[in-house]
């Protein structure tokens, strides 16, 4: 089937399998490698993309279902050579490690911070508990968060 | 292993009429396919054994809720997220928004849906523990019309429910009777988020000069489908919250549900903190 969507502003039309996961045709078809797959069943958040004004598991999501739809992937959050704010404090305050789970960390932050510019510590926590880190770099990325909206 | 994705078919249906008929054209044949969440989970362990399915996402009449004098409707395709922001759900079906924000993370709230909660018919779901404590009713549309049909008793055995293959769960509705009710709904999972309850308990009653009145507790995991605690709520039923009343219910409690040994929790466990929650619900009641 063809589908037509706007990925980071980018208005793209491509001929997809309906079932095909968004995730694969991010990486495979539209070369959006920035999306990773960590556990590919939903539990992990390392494929979080923003479908329509929400964070999605994009290994979870047929593409099918996005015709119409715009997209934010990590590639689409910096503007220009502006970093978002977000991804200047990951990098500043140790936000990353081995980087696996950083593009969702950052997709889900700043879909928070957009929802709610000054989140408490347990909205945090809430915001960002679907996505996993196997570095547990936890108080990292949470002080990273913090620090994105105390700016 | 992986499934093959050009072996599957996902047709998006231009109506709500153009999908039933599609239910009804080739009985079986086809199936619904709401916001994935449970689905294509299976499609990428390779454990998706049908091959056909309706994409019922976009249909604009299985959202939005509504709410009159006496009910709140709610579309199937209702997501968590769209739960915990009802300002009427928020105050009087507090238990359904609880469940709706212990359900997996944010981003399976965006696209997870009541309907599909229903469907999927898991023993472990969350949210439908708390639609039986709140008496919610049912309806399937067809391209012969519609029935509603109580929650309770809607299904039948693992897996199993009152749904002919060419019907769709289209609404869900309660009836708005849970004022001065005490409400109380506990997960018990290995983690506040992403996890699968091993224990559910979504539980109210009202109070009536110290005495019991009306009261419903449901409970999840512990049994093939999601059970109302029928023969408890009778055993309660005009009697003051003490220590016997705890007694003789947790014992009633014991008889009516099933709990078994499997990957998240064991036989034992899951009895003793069924138990446990509805000691904990009805000390909730004194106070």
């Amino acid at each position: 089937m063809i589908v037509s969507f706007t990925i980071n502003d980018e208005s793209r039309t491509i001929d997809v399998l309906p079932m095909a996961r968004l995730l694969d045709v991010l990486r495979e078809q539209c070369h959006l490698t920035g999306t990773k797959e960590g556990c590919g069943e939903g539990e992990c958040g390392a494929c979080t993309v923003i479908l329509d004004g929400q964070i999605v598991n994009s290994c979870l999501v047929p593409v099918a279902q996005v015709n119409g739809s715009s997209i934010t992937t990590i590639e689409g959050v910096a503007q220009q050579d502006q970093l978002h704010a977000v991804q200047q404090a990951f990098i500043d305050h140790g936000g990353a490690q081995c980087g696996i789970c950083t593009p969702g960390m950052v997709l889900a932050a700043v879909d928070l911070l957009n929802r709610n510019p000054q989140p408490s510590e347990s909205e945090i926590r809430n915001g960002l508990a679907g996505n996993l880190c196997r570095c547990t770099g936890y108080m990292k990325i949470f002080e990273s968060v913090v620090r994105a909206y105390q700016k | 292993m992986r499934a093959f994705v050009p072996n599957y078919e996902l047709t998006t249906p231009s109506s709500l009429a153009d999908a039933l008929a599609l239910l009804n054209g080739e009985p079986g044949v086809w199936k619904p396919f709401a916001g994935g969440t449970d689905l294509m989970v299976l499609l990428e362990a390779g454990r998706l054994p049908h091959r056909h399915y309706v994409n019922i996402w976009g249909l604009p009449e299985l959202r939005g809720i509504e709410a009159t004098d006496t009910h709140v409707t709610l579309g199937a395709l209702t997501t968590y997220t769209d739960v915990q922001s009802h300002s009427i759900l928020q105050s009087e079906f507090p238990m359904l928004c609880q469940a709706a924000s212990e359900t997996g993370g944010l981003a399976i709230q965006n696209r997870g849906t009541l309907g599909g909660n229903i469907v999927n018919a898991s023993p472990a779901a969350d949210s439908p523990p708390a639609l039986l404590a709140y008496d919610a009713e049912i309806e399937l549309i067809s391209t012969a019309g519609s029935r509603w049909l109580p929650y309770r008793g809607f299904h039948t055995g693992y897996k199993q429910m009152l749904i002919a293959p060419h019907e769709l769960l289209a609404r869900i509705r309660m009836p708005r009777n849970t004022r001065n009710a005490t409400h109380y709904y506990r997960k018990i999972g290995t983690r506040k988020a992403q996890a699968i309850s091993k224990v559910c308990l979504a539980a109210l009653a009202k109070l009536d000069h110290d005495q019991i009145g009306d009261v419903k507790i449901a409970l999840g995991s512990v049994a093939p489908v999601v059970v109302r605690c029928v023969q408890t709520e009778v055993a309660l039923r005009g009697q003051e919250p003490d220590s016997a009343t705890i007694k003789s219910a947790c014992a009633m409690l014991a008889k009516e549900i099933s709990p078994i040994d499997d990957i998240r929790s064991t036989a034992d466990y899951r009895l003793q903190v069924a138990k446990n929650l509805l000691t904990d619900f009805l000390l909730t009641l004194r106070s």
